[in-house]
């Protein structure tokens, strides 16, 4: 395997999250061949790629949905390869799944009660609750009613808000942008920033590679199950390859 | 007057011990998407334990309500192991596969425990002899509640017992502490999660496996009681009994739509007090019921809209069903026809309702 083409400085950073040549297989499709990629805390790690080059893989092999075949992941020092999902949280990981995975038969409040399933401290989760309402004031309109009921954008708007209801230091994020209108987007990522300002590292995969690499600090190409390149945000933004490739020019 | 009451009261007697069996099987629907054809037998097995324990306990010590509640208690946590073990060696392992899969070995294991009982085996254990397996023939229940009059009316015309009353308080109030559980409590919200999807339920931090074995261990906890009462009433027992009254859990589960908790219990008392009907009867006496249902589902689709000539056709189809029906009901005798009301029951409501009294069809956005 070469090694891929690194464009721009890296500001080193503590790691929050490291993957060491991770492999994941589907019975006899190979979805990823051994990739390696790091987020620093505080950092936001963007995966970009076309469709089937590998980015879902990664977030699930990371968050535990799937077993890798073979490599490491490292979370904040500890080795949590083939910890299972439900373990990833309290270690301080939240992943908003593909197709935002959203509880339509329980209501909006019950959707975030269930992000922050594992915590007991009753006031803490209120206010938390309380912040994602002023971070989306659609969904306090929506409080009660069914989730299946809220429009796409709300349902994403949703998606994060109950990600962000278990505190996690990692944040996994798998196409917040998907079918949703540009100005809906626009608002979901300003959020992403607020609280990437707070603090909260996040690894997202986006389709939509010009909003990715505008917030991301670095970025991971993905082609068919390889990082094909790396680099700051800005400067994969400027390279000629990334722009015919991904961004349409 | 007093027939009818009488019917009445049977009907509701027999609907209630089908709740407690359909409550446990909607439940596991519900979590899992899976139709545990199993149940049945779980309950079969129940009461064999329940038999076994008021069998060693002798004849003497029977009656009381601590002997009663020590054999529901002994059969109720063994049917819960045991479902414990159905669940994490048969249908977890398949939890990922097709849900055809599951079904299929669902139906095995259905066989492999009520045709494993019909094997008569004996063993002797530190010089004691031992039943292991008690083998084909029907045995005889004891009574482990001593059967009084609970309410008599008129010249001895109406009979209500006392396990009925208490049958009928045991399903109504554990339908409440199910739906409590199920709908304000923390555990209910993570059933309710995994039962839409279980991979992100996991991201959520719960637990899924445990949460779907909690679910198995209670619903079979349900069939074992359920099985008792069945056998107060029925007072003989066999390994082939869980099949009928597992199917007809069953349908009264879709009736109600399946995954319901209250449905449930409102399609098997419903089933109950038809089949009753048959029995007391003859089949005529479902023409007006199923003149209401068919009455309901033609309102329904005229108020849903939509093309009128296909409406036309179907409420055509309808009558000539019903005409058939009755035919049928005038030619053949009448309470032979008990067990056919359950699965008629079913055809009509697959083909009318098929999401159920109390179901909702729910559209997923993508």
């Amino acid at each position: 395997m070469s090694e891929p083409v690194t464009l721009g400085e890296r500001v080193a950073r503590e790691p929050m999250l490291v993957v060491k040549d991770l492999e994941v297989s589907y019975g006899a499709i190979k979805a990823l061949r051994g990739i390696s990629l790091t987020v620093g805390q505080g950092e936001v790690v963007a995966l970009i790629g076309a469709n089937g080059a590998g980015k879902t893989s990664t977030l699930r092999a990371v968050s535990g949905m799937v077993t890798p075949a073979k490599g490491t992941v490292t979370l904040r020092g500890e080795n949590v390869t083939g910890v299972k999902a439900h373990q990833m949280v309290p270690r301080g990981m939240a992943h908003a799944p593909e197709g935002r995975g959203i509880f339509p038969n329980l209501t909006v409040q019950e959707n975030l009660d269930l992000g922050a399933y594992l915590r007991r401290d009753t006031q803490g989760i209120a206010d938390d609750a309380k912040r994602c309402f002023s971070l989306f004031p659609r969904l306090q309109e929506r409080r009660e009613q069914l989730a299946g009921t809220l429009s796409g954008g709300e349902q994403q708007m949703l998606a994060i808000s109950r990600s962000l209801m278990s505190r996690p230091k990692l944040l996994l994020l798998d196409e917040p942008s998907l079918g949703l209108a540009p100005q809906v987007t626009q608002t979901i990522f300003r959020i992403l920033r607020e609280v990437n300002a707070e603090g909260m590292s996040i690894l997202l995969v986006e389709q939509n590679a010009h909003l990715a690499l505008e917030l991301a600090n670095w970025a991971y190409v993905l082609e068919t199950g390889d990082i094909v390149m790396q680099g700051t945000g800005k400067a994969l933004l400027a390279s000629e390859e990334i722009r015919k490739a991904y961004l349409g020019e | 007057m007093y027939e009818l009451i009488q019917h009445l009261i049977n009907g509701l007697a027999s609907g209630t011990i089908y709740a407690l069996v359909a409550l446990g099987y909607t439940m596991v629907y519900g979590v899992l998407k899976l139709i545990n054809f199993a149940h049945g037998d779980v309950m079969m097995v129940g009461v064999y334990v329940g038999y076994a324990v008021a069998f060693t306990l002798g004849k003497e010590h029977l009656g009381s309500v601590w002997s009663a509640l020590l054999i529901f208690a002994v059969a109720m946590s063994a049917c819960a192991a045991l479902g414990f073990l159905i669940e994490r060696f048969a249908y977890r392992p398949l939890r990922d596969k097709p849900r055809l899969t599951a079904l299929i070995t669902a139906i095995g294991i259905s066989f492999a425990i009520s045709y494993g009982f019909q094997f008569d085996v004996h063993g002797t254990i530190g010089g004691h002899e031992l039943t292991l397996l008690p083998g084909a023939a029907a045995r005889r229940f004891p009574e482990i509640i001593r059967p009084t009059q609970w309410l008599v009316l008129g010249d001895d015309d109406v009979i209500i017992w006392n396990w009925q009353v208490i049958s009928f308080g045991i399903a109504l109030s554990l339908m409440g502490a199910l739906q409590y559980l199920v709908f304000r409590t923390r555990f209910g919200k993570a059933m309710r999660a995994v039962s839409h999807d279980h991979r992100v339920a996991a991201l959520m931090g719960i637990p899924v496996d445990t949460i779907i074995a909690f679910t198995f261990m209670l619903g079979s906890a349900l069939a074992a009681g359920a099985g008792i009462l069945y056998a107060i009433k029925d007072k003989s027992i066999q390994p082939l009994m869980g099949v009928m009254v597992g199917l007809k859990a069953f349908v009264a589960a879709v009736i109600g739509g399946i995954g319901n908790l209250p449905g449930a219990v409102v399609g098997a008392l419903l089933l109950g007090l038809c089949e009753e009907a048959v029995v007391g009867y003859g089949a005529t006496a479902l023409i007006p019921l199923l003149v209401l249902f068919l009455g309901v589902v033609a309102f329904e689709q005229w108020r849903r809209g939509g093309d009128r000539s296909k409406q036309v056709a179907v409420a055509g189809a309808q009558l000539t069903a019903l005409l058939g029906f009755g035919w049928l009901i005038r030619n053949v005798n009448g309470s032979t026809w008990r067990d056919a009301v359950a699965f008629g029951f079913l055809i009509v409501v697959l083909l009318a309702r098929p999401e159920g009294l109390f179901g909702r069809v729910q559209a997923e956005k993508v």
